[in-house]
């Protein structure tokens, strides 16, 4: 032990103190999280940025000028702007629920980051909902790329667009809270290939992203309502051609609830997994 | 010294233990890790927690942070009931724990920068209590490295200035040395008879008798989930052991000479591998000498106790 760090340890401070009263859900407790947050996307934003953007401009392009010459205009739009709308709900798809499976796994299982929060001042759903409004702001600046993309393309503006950063940023926490979940309930990181496959797929294609619902069997359109990505998708449409009001609450209503029911399953999985 | 007007939990007594464990168990199945723990840590001392692999160490600092929750029995910290108010608790006190989870991709400063804003350290002191930190942790001129490019010996220092970095009133240090060699080791046992000069409680795990014996003003000794003895490292050893110990080598049927011997005469025997320890051979008198033999004498230690209360060893 050297003189300064002596020194240091003899130093009076006045920090150990308690901060005011304790309450059940602080918000400095998630600005702690998202400290950390920030302090790996400065490190890493260029890599982030670039998988988010390029991939659903990918398919923006190939889907938009690859079916887009065959089909020219569906449900009364162009198909690059049908498509360029709809690949937004893809964006904040990927944005979301693979960080909430992926990076929360990693961190529980295997850096055990979380259980060095929890010795903390942060308990577990301050804990989740930090991790998971972290990603949704994410999402809700990633998901705007594939529409500034579509626009380069010739979709006009429209004001009511800059709802779609917000539309993005509540399916993105119902997302990012359904990984959430699920790292918390596989009981290998291979699992999630499961989940990639048999559950997110089916959505991304069933969520009039690509084609509209109403070409496809009744049922289909039913079982679309439980889908929270044909809510984005209606949305962030509805956003950009022309708001349905009546219909934009139901929508609202159903990422509304996703989400909080993800955040009530989430926590429940999270702190069973994390406190024994 | 730190700061004085700490507001601690309802259950705080003036002059009154800063940990109080009372009749905690904890089972995984049909294991109770931790069997009926009883447990005291009166205020700025250091505790030595000495128990072998599996006697319900760890298990018993994560009962204290409420990561693990007791199946019964009552805890307290500060005078703060855990789990019922564990927050407040843990804004007052600081853990390292036994297996490096520091965040590899952020430097040294980032690392402390983060726990020091979960550990609500204000705004306008952030900066000085991480410096602080730094400095303790010897790691100023490291502040920028990334955490993965730091050495061993760097990794331990900084996972205990983090815990550290609010200036709490209680520490829990989980196995702080393992793994380390011994130069590190002996900075961190400068690092942590400072902290408990300087007012702060320390509880710490381990299963390295001399860390136990050098650092701790008292330690429990803990087997199978419960304290089965505890005090000033000094009084157990004079005690249960004696001032000295005799070491008699030799092949197996000496040994056991020895031990029908010894046990003949009164003396407690334990085995240490190629030898027997014969406890409190201050007290073998001319006549049992001419019995016994000479054997190699040393100082009684706490392992000489431990072993003979436990039949467990620890290295």
């Amino acid at each position: 032990m050297n003189a300064d760090a002596d020194a240091a340890v003899r130093t009076p401070l006045r920090t150990g103190r308690p901060h005011g009263p304790v309450h059940r859900f602080e918000l400095a407790a998630v600005a702690g999280v998202w400290r950390r947050e920030l302090a790996l996307y400065r490190r890493y934003w260029t890599t982030t940025t670039f998988a988010s953007v390029v991939e659903p401009t990918i398919y923006l392009l190939a889907f938009g000028f690859g079916f887009g010459s065959l089909v020219g205009v569906v449900a009364g739009y162009r198909y690059i702007d049908f498509v360029g709308t709809g690949v937004v709900a893809t964006a904040v798809l990927f944005t979301s629920a693979f960080p909430g499976m992926f990076s929360t796994y990693v961190r529980r299982t295997f850096q055990h980051t979380y259980d060095g929060m929890l010795s903390t001042p942060v308990d577990t759903h301050e804990l989740v909902t930090a991790e998971a409004t972290w990603i949704a702001a994410k999402s809700g600046v990633y998901g705007c790329a594939p529409l500034l993309v579509a626009m380069a393309f010739g979709l006009p503006p429209a004001p009511t667009m800059l709802l779609v950063p917000l539309i993005a940023f509540v399916t993105g926490l119902g997302f990012g809270l359904f990984g959430i979940l699920v790292s918390a309930l596989v009981p290998s990181i291979n699992s999630f290939d499961y989940i990639i496959s048999g559950v997110l797929t089916p959505l991304f294609l069933v969520a009039g992203t690509f084609f509209p619902l109403d070409q496809l069997p009744p049922w289909v359109a039913v079982l679309a309502q439980f889908n929270p990505l044909y809510h984005c998708v209606e949305l962030v449409r509805h956003a950009v051609f022309g708001p349905q009001p009546l219909a934009d609450l139901g929508h609202v209503g159903a990422l509304l609830l996703f989400a909080a029911l993800m955040w009530v399953l989430a926590v429940w999985r999270m702190r069973r997994k994390l406190i024994d | 010294m730190i700061s004085s007007d700490a507001v601690l939990g309802p259950d705080h007594v003036p002059g009154g233990p800063a940990i109080r464990l009372g009749g905690v168990v904890k089972r995984y199945g049909d294991v109770a890790a931790v069997n009926g723990l009883d447990l005291d840590v009166p205020a700025g001392i250091c505790m030595g927690l000495l128990g072998p692999n599996g006697a319900g160490k760890s298990t018993t600092m994560r009962m204290l942070t409420a990561q693990s929750r007791a199946d019964a029995g009552e805890i307290s910290v500060l005078g703060f009931p855990v789990p019922a108010m564990s927050k407040q608790a843990r804004a007052l006190m600081g853990v390292v724990p036994q297996h490096d989870n520091l965040d590899e991709e952020l430097t040294a400063r980032q690392n402390l920068e983060v726990f020091a804003r979960l550990y609500r350290v204000p705004r306008r002191e952030r900066a000085a209590a991480v410096d602080r930190a730094l400095e303790l942790a010897q790691l100023t001129d490291r502040q920028r490295s990334r955490t993965v490019d730091l050495s061993g010996g760097m990794r331990r220092r900084l996972l205990i200035a983090r815990g550290l970095v609010h200036a709490p009133r209680a520490v829990l240090l989980d196995e702080p040395t393992v793994g380390l060699d011994p130069q590190v080791r002996q900075q961190l046992w400068t690092l942590i008879t400072a902290l408990r000069d300087d007012g702060v409680t320390v509880l710490m795990s381990t299963h390295y008798i001399e860390e136990a014996e050098r650092l701790s003003d008292e330690v429990a000794l803990m087997s199978r989930g419960r304290v089965i003895a505890r005090g000033r490292p000094a009084d157990l050893v004079a005690d249960h052991a004696g001032v000295r110990t005799e070491e008699f080598y030799g092949p197996p049927r000496r040994l056991a000479e020895v031990e029908r011997i010894a046990a003949d005469l009164g003396f407690t025997t334990r085995r240490t591998g190629p030898s027997v320890s014969v406890l409190r051979a201050e007290k073998i008198t001319p006549q049992a000498r001419e019995r016994l033999g000479q054997g190699e004498a040393r100082a009684s230690h706490l392992e000489d106790v431990f072993v003979l209360l436990t039949g467990e060893t620890v290295e």
